[in-house]
């Protein structure tokens, strides 16, 4: 029984690191300081074999025949693997996310630049690219469709004949909302405002490639496969599922992610092949895609050609938004999002407004290019419903001559309306969107710089300040309305104190750079008062973890970190049982401070969650019911997604003479609710915003008409360096979400999501003396001088 | 080919192919795989390394032409268990968020420092514009050049820098 004189808990541990939630450095940085990080591209496994993959160099063609007789001959090849191979193993075709199948490698035809022909397993990485230059594919070229918007031409030519009976290249139609109510609405409005806009494809291009080391155990029949990835269970069903190896016999390892971005959620050809090779081979395969590979074939994101509306009433209440999507799928429908959503969440799409009445339709469809659709920070398509919104918001006000701020405030929803069903059936959980917008407004010194540009704007000078509020919906999510391949979204997490106190906390999430072992901890460490560096964080190991859907759409904090939450409640209820055995008092005789349960009235009788684990392994004898040891085990199934949002402002310059801008300040308001470590989140804020800059100014993976990729590395695919990102000024609220056990949000995403219409409008607001209405991403030089001359590029297209 | 050259002050001897990359030598033949590969083009910096004193993209430089020269990597910052003050600085400023474009921004920062102890922003953004990051969007890591060039005389260890910073 402690007997000291008792004081008040220390709110800093040993270690001097926050007791719970606050600025806490990093515990994985020690590794990754010193270059003693574990990447996959790092791991060696003994006997290790190296693949390398033929690519097709043309987007669609017929394979009349592969030789491969002298990369055979290669002295250091052990197995040349075709689509032939793997139809004899019936393994050619893989499910995709989405209900569709993808060629692990072609057979038939190749349908897109970059695809999968054959791999060739070497003793070394060298040694495989040197083989892949002996086969010989002879291709009989057909004509690929390039331009989305021609898909669906009655003479377009037909992509997947592999499915019998298809005459189109038309994947699916869906729509949300109501559209009678929004075609009345529309009809009786004062004003409507139309404009088409594209968000172009992108790439996630994590600084680490994807790859994988497959290990068969011909003895054991276990497969243990080492990948990039995000989602190391669902991997480990997939290959149950698509293999049939007896899923107890997978063993998925998920080391040090080089950023993931979205790029590393889905199954990959080349993983699948390692696997067959190894399975050939009888020795563990490492692939490792190069750059290119990295850009051209995997998931790419967005690709969306939309067709927008919005209706308002003169003085400027908006009454409703309509939109009209196309959505480019590329050559196998290979999108990674929740089942019953096919377009994502992307009829999250009315915003953070109050409307009357909203409407989308949106259209699937196969075009000759790489497939994904879902990746890179996008929150399930939130970004491209943010950018569509905020720019339509952007255009009334220009329509209406008002001001984007005022039109803004005078239609976000207000706090009391909260919680808010969406005319599209979303519940946003809490918000103060007002608040938001001010505070935004008030760093960036909204007036200042209205006035300032008015001045600058007379003497014929080009500077714009572009505004964006976004609502997020992350978290997925809710078991009986989301699922990935009939997986539903909840998230297992395990705590087990160790008799001396220290805690192992076990994840179904996988950190890409997000700071898990340390956010995690923390998230333990307020619940049960013990130092976070007490409490060790492990992950990405399916032998080793509970089940759970993995880490993207922002859903770590929201649904995982619930899980961790709650286990940690359920010990600290257990520790309270435990206590009171060994006081021999009753439960409710006891309270709770900071690490400790204590007598009421009596503070010095209590003991610590490390003394209470000490007795749970002990020979104290427990009540009736109660186990030894102090653990906890929990599935978490959100009630609902968690609705972070926010404010951003952007400020640029462009260069009239030559189209080139220049973002010279960028202010972001963020609302996650609380912050589990301010740093980390202000850190993630960081990096979206860039992503977005990125998004607007620079990046897009363009084709030609024959359908090359033009943006197959870096040389090409430019992404922001330290020189186009200005030094992000940052600002926050604090709205928590009702229904998380400790009222976080997630947060990974929304700078990506929320920056590009910010960018954009302030791009637009500056051309404004050249009359520009719209320009499509991304605002490269060239394409704002050709704005500025009335003919803003098609830039999904590298051929006008 | 036999090539020689001093590794983090270590003479190490090798027979290699005469194209081998020496991002490729310094990972697969000599264990060291802080040094990351992330493109093909030169562009992305994170094979970033010092050949006889200055920053190089490894993945454009062969490890034959390395033959007699002297390579630094990041497992050369940390000397006799203390870090260096640039390695601090990036942990104290959450410079780095997966770490995989990290050792190259450290070894261009190291170098920087070096030659310009009191850097201004402009200055670090300069520095460190050939080399690619996707998680921190660069404001961590100046913040953390500049932390290092505020502390350059007091290399630590990591575990000291978590308690001095709560003190």
């Amino acid at each position: 029984m402690t007997s000291t004189q008792h004081t008040a808990p220390s709110t800093t541990s040993p270690a001097g690191n926050p007791i719970g939630f606050g600025r806490m450095l990093r515990k994985e940085d020690a590794r990754f300081l010193r270059g003693q990080g574990h990447y996959l591209d790092d791991l060696v496994v003994p006997g290790m074999l190296h693949a390398a993959i033929l690519r097709s160099p043309v987007a669609h063609a017929r394979i009349v025949s592969i030789d491969t007789s002298q990369a055979e001959a290669h002295p250091k090849v052990r197995a040349v693997i075709t689509g032939a191979t793997l139809e004899s193993l019936n393994l050619a075709w893989m499910p995709t996310l989405s209900a569709d199948v993808q060629a692990v490698l072609a057979t038939d035809k190749v349908r897109f630049q970059g695809q999968e022909v054959a791999m060739v397993v070497a003793e070394d990485k060298y040694s495989a690219r040197d083989a892949l230059e002996l086969i010989d594919v002879e291709y009989d070229d057909l004509p690929p469709v390039v331009d989305a918007r021609k898909a669906l031409d009655p003479d377009a030519p037909v992509i997947r004949d592999d499915v019998e009976g298809r005459t189109d290249n038309h994947i699916f139609d869906w729509e949300a909302g109501d559209k009678a109510r929004a075609d009345e609405v529309f009809a009786a409005a004062d004003v409507v405002v139309t404009q088409e806009m594209l968000y172009p494809r992108v790439h996630p291009a994590p600084m680490e490639t994807c790859g994988t080391i497959a290990s068969m155990d011909r003895v054991t029949g276990r497969l243990t496969v080492w990948s990039t990835n995000q989602a190391p269970h669902a991997h480990r069903t997939i290959y149950a599922l698509v293999a049939g190896i007896p899923e107890h016999n997978i063993q998925i390892i998920s080391p040090d992610i080089g950023g993931g971005f979205g790029n590393k959620v889905g199954i990959y050809p080349g993983y699948v092949l390692a696997v067959v090779g190894s399975i050939l081979t009888g020795k563990p395969v490492k692939w490792v895609e190069d750059r290119g590979e990295n850009l051209m074939s995997t998931s790419f994101a967005r690709d969306y050609h939309m067709k927008g509306e919005i209706a308002a009433t003169r003085d400027g209440r908006i009454l409703g938004v309509r939109v009209d999507v196309l959505a480019d799928h590329g050559a196998f429908n290979g999108t990674a999002q929740p089942t019953k959503f096919p377009a994502g969440f992307f009829h999250i799409f009315t915003g953070s407004y109050d409307l009357e009445a909203a409407y989308c339709k949106v259209t699937g469809v196969y075009t000759n290019k790489a497939p994904g659709g879902v990746a890179y920070a996008c929150s399930f398509r939130i970004t491209e419903a943010v950018y569509l919104v905020e720019r339509m918001v952007d255009l009334l006000a220009d329509e209406l001559g008002a001001d984007p701020a005022e039109l803004r405030l005078k239609n976000l929803l207000r706090p009391e309306q909260f919680p808010y069903v969406s005319k599209t059936g979303w519940e946003y959980d809490s918000g103060d969107y007002p608040r938001a917008l001010k505070k935004a407004m008030e760093i960036a010194g909204y007036d200042e710089l209205r006035r300032e540009q008015r001045e600058k704007r007379e003497r014929g000078e080009l500077m714009g300040i572009g505004i964006s509020f976004f609502t997020e919906g992350v978290g997925a999510g809710p078991r009986k309305h989301m699922d990935i391949l009939g997986l539903g979204m909840a998230d297992g997490c395990e705590l087990r104190l160790h008799p001396t106190g220290k805690a192992q906390l076990r994840l179904s999430v996988q950190t890409q750079g997000q700071g898990h072992e340390t956010t995690f901890a923390q998230i333990v460490s307020h619940e049960l008062g013990i130092p976070p560096e007490d409490i060790d964080v492990i992950h990405g190991d399916t032998s080793n973890t509970p089940f759970g859907l993995g880490t993207y759409g922002s859903r770590s904090t929201p649904v995982s970190g619930a899980a961790a939450a709650v286990a940690a409640q359920r010990v600290r209820d257990k520790a309270r049982v435990i206590t009171a055995a060994a006081l021999e008092c009753s439960t409710d005789d006891l309270e709770w401070e900071q690490g400790r349960w204590y007598v009421k009235g009596d503070p010095s009788q209590g003991k610590t969650i490390a003394e209470v684990s000490m007795l749970a392994h002990g020979t104290l004898e427990l009540p009736e019911g109660v186990e030894g040891h102090l653990d906890a085990s929990v599935v978490y199934d959100p009630p609902n997604l968690t609705y972070p949002f926010g404010a951003y402002i952007c400020v640029v310059d462009v260069d009239s003479g030559t189209g080139q801008v220049t973002v010279r300040r960028f202010i972001a308001v963020d609302d996650c609710g609380p912050r589990v470590n301010p740093m980390i989140v202000e850190g993630q804020v960081h990096g979206g915003l860039a992503d977005g800059v990125g998004m607007a100014l620079m990046q897009v993976i363009a084709f030609d008409e024959d359908g090359n990729c033009v943006g197959g590395s870096f040389m090409d695919y430019l992404l922001p360096t330290s020189m186009e990102c200005p030094s992000w000024e940052t600002g926050e609220t604090v709205t928590p979400s009702p229904h998380h056990p400790l009222g976080l949000k997630g947060i990974g995403e929304s700078a990506t999501v929320g920056s590009p219409p910010a960018v954009v409008n302030a791009v637009i607001d500056a051309l404004e003396p050249y009359g520009v209405r719209h320009a499509d991403m991304p605002l490269t030089p060239a394409n704002v001088w050709m704005a500025m001359q009335g003919r803003p590029m098609r830039t999904d297209l590298a051929v006008q | 080919m036999h090539v020689t050259m001093t590794v983090n002050g270590n003479e190490v001897t090798a027979d290699v192919e005469p194209r081998l990359l020496l991002v490729h030598f310094v990972r697969d033949h000599l264990g060291l795989t802080g040094t990351h590969w992330g493109c093909d083009t030169s562009q992305c910096g994170t094979c970033v390394l010092w050949l006889d004193g200055r920053p190089v993209k490894s993945c454009t430089v062969l490890a034959v032409m390395a033959d007699g020269h002297e390579v630094r990597t990041v497992e050369g910052l940390e000397v006799d268990g203390r870090l260096d003050p640039v390695q601090q600085g990036f942990m104290e400023e959450h410079g780095l968020q997966c770490g995989f474009c990290t050792p190259g921004m450290m070894m261009t920062a190291r170098w920087l420092l070096d030659h310009q102890p009191d850097p201004d922003e402009a200055t670090i953004r300069e520095a460190i514009s050939g080399q690619l990051c996707r998680c921190t969007g660069y404001e961590n890591i100046v913040r953390a050049v500049r932390w290092a060039a505020r502390h350059p005389g007091e290399p630590t260890t990591a575990q000291d820098a978590s308690q001095e910073v709560q003190a």
